[in-house]
């Protein structure tokens, strides 16, 4: 399923549930040329947009020598940025995980998934309004000498806002497909409502979750425009790794900033990976 | 299968998970949201007008709303091929090729950035190429095009694939069978069907296409009038501290935001009544 789009069929057969198209009636069979060719178009354009993009990121990071690609992932700052992003993820995924349990209603869903629609610039606006030196907050922040905004937690409202409904829309689908009745069981058998939580739903949803934390955990660390709004680009200090990518860039320093991204890309194919098994997972246990 | 969790009152803790849910979508999206439009009621009418209706910012609509549409158009035509193949056919690599079609959601967006600007600038894989024939991707309108179309791609397979996944080979037999051939039976019974997931994929593609920063503003040049894209423009009036200017121009873009999601909304109602026929 995929996160980002608001699942109209919640439901959807896990891949390998289908039948084998070969064994289905000659009605439904296109022609050869047909196949052949949609799959050509198909496969073309996905190699186009998709692979070329991803290859020239590990090409380019090599370009120089592996000992460049060392000692630019090496240096200081791109250190200072991946601590700074992991710190983020942890807070992140730690306020993601804490609210797994939606009551689906339809109001509440569009607001979840409000953050989709709102481009992240904007995410990183509106919070530069609320806490910056001109913003609601913003006198009584500097009175108390309580940096939000161009600082670590600006970032983390900021990254919080954006992937606010990853984790919830990995989760509703699945938990409306299990629907109730294991619950109504653990309570009839006399569990408390912890109890049925901690040995019947979270057992049931962990996959999801696990999926779920770990995208969200991908978005943080990549997410780049709300961050750069609200962070100010302080060396070592505010500066994750999206945003020092984009430094080494502008600094035409082009083999340093494809070594910090061909990270960031290792850790976009590793949650691809991890949603394979995820899903591999779930339809042998369906 | 499909069963709604309509009666909870048996099962606890809705009160809290509620109250939670709330609290936390109040204090993190609602509340910073609304200080955006707050912030612009406190213009005069004359003042908003002049901020978002500038020469410099009608291009960059003209740029973000013409570029994204036209994205949207190619990744719903290319998007509903890429789900039918991975939906109908068989090929090796199949399971690989469609775990790599959320790429663009997993992938950074300034990592994507910076991977197309190389590729499609005049020293580049497929710039190289380009340039002889005098065509210039990067730092063009183009160059905005080919990025929209890179982070939109998965949302119309993704909003296609599940339904096609669902429709019963019942029906185009039953239309086989009553004498279609092949080409009636996908215009007529299967485009119709797919339909709503189409558009409702279009709109979601559409939607995030106009909001995007990361993957554009490497590739676009950013050149005032011609390739500046609205979020940009937000950043540049921001690094001026022209505030009012720059929430002026986000509040326009969230309205036209809202507006896409109440249609993505209206779209997905719509599919669904298709479905419970």
């Amino acid at each position: 399923m995929a996160p980002a789009v608001p699942a109209p069929h919640a439901t959807r057969p896990p891949f390998g549930a289908r039948p084998a198209r070969s064994e289905l009636p000659r009605a439904t069979r296109d022609p050869a040329w047909a196949r052949w060719a949609l799959t050509g178009a198909a496969l073309a354009f996905l190699a186009f947009f998709l692979v070329l993009p991803l290859v020239v990121v590990f090409a380019q990071a090599f370009s120089k020598g592996g000992a460049y690609f060392l000692a630019a992932i090496r240096e200081p700052d791109a250190l200072a940025a991946i601590r700074l992003t992991l710190l983020t993820v942890a807070i992140a995924a730690a306020w993601a995980i804490a609210k797994f349990r939606f009551p689906g209603k339809s109001l509440l869903t569009t607001l979840i998934d409000l953050p989709f629609a709102v481009s992240p610039v904007i995410s990183g606006l509106v919070y530069v309004l609320v806490f910056g030196a001109q913003g609601w907050l913003g006198p009584w922040l500097i009175a108390h000498n309580i940096r939000i905004i161009f600082a670590v937690p600006g970032i983390v409202l900021a990254t919080a806002f954006v992937t606010f409904p990853f984790v919830a829309r990995e989760l509703i689908p699945l938990m409306q497909a299990q629907g109730t009745d294991e619950e109504y069981s653990a309570v009839t058998l006399g569990a408390n409502g912890w109890q049925t939580f901690w040995r019947v739903t979270l057992p049931n949803i962990r996959w999801g979750l696990f999926y779920g934390v770990i995208l969200c955990n991908a978005r943080a660390m990549g997410e780049f425009g709300a961050v750069s709004v609200v962070s100010g680009h302080i060396r070592g200090e505010t500066n994750t790794m999206p945003l020092h990518v984009e430094i080494l860039y502008n600094e035409y320093n082009i083999a340093g900033a494809f070594a910090v991204a061909s990270l960031l890309a290792l850790l976009a194919i590793a949650t691809l990976v991890i949603k394979s098994i995820v899903e591999w997972r779930q339809t042998r246990t369906a | 299968m499909t069963r709604a969790r309509s009666s909870r009152s048996i099962l606890p803790g809705f009160g809290l998970s509620l109250g939670f849910t709330l609290a936390y979508l109040g204090l993190i999206v609602l509340v910073p949201l609304s200080a955006a439009f707050l912030r612009t009621a406190g213009m005069s009418w004359h003042d908003f007008v002049a901020a978002v209706a500038s020469p410099r910012v009608i291009a960059a609509y003209r740029l973000s709303f013409g570029a994204s549409l036209a994205a949207g158009f190619v990744n719903m035509v290319f998007g509903l091929i890429v789900a039918w193949v991975l939906v109908r056919y068989s090929f090796p690599g199949k399971r690989i090729v469609d775990a790599l079609v959320d790429l663009p959601f997993a992938l950074p967006t300034a990592v994507a950035g910076i991977a197309l600007t190389s590729l499609y600038s005049p020293n580049g894989w497929i710039g190289r190429w380009l340039a002889p024939l005098g065509i210039r991707v990067a730092f063009t309108w183009t160059g905005v095009f080919i990025a929209l179309t890179f982070i939109g791609l998965p949302f119309v397979v993704r909003t296609v694939q599940p339904v096609l996944q669902e429709l019963e080979p019942e029906i185009e037999e039953a239309a086989s069978t009553l004498g279609a051939n092949r080409r009636q039976t996908v215009i007529r019974i299967l485009l119709p069907e797919l339909l709503p997931s189409l558009l409702t994929g279009f709109a979601l593609a559409f939607a995030r296409a106009l909001g995007e920063y990361g993957s554009v503003v490497f590739i676009s040049g950013n050149m005032p009038m011609k390739t500046e894209i609205v979020p940009l423009l937000i950043i540049t009036k921001l690094e001026q501290y022209d505030y009012r200017g720059a929430t002026a121009i986000a509040v326009v873009m969230l309205v036209s935001s809202f507006v896409l999601l109440l249609l993505i909304n209206l779209l997905q109602k719509w599919s669904r009544r298709f479905h419970t026929i």
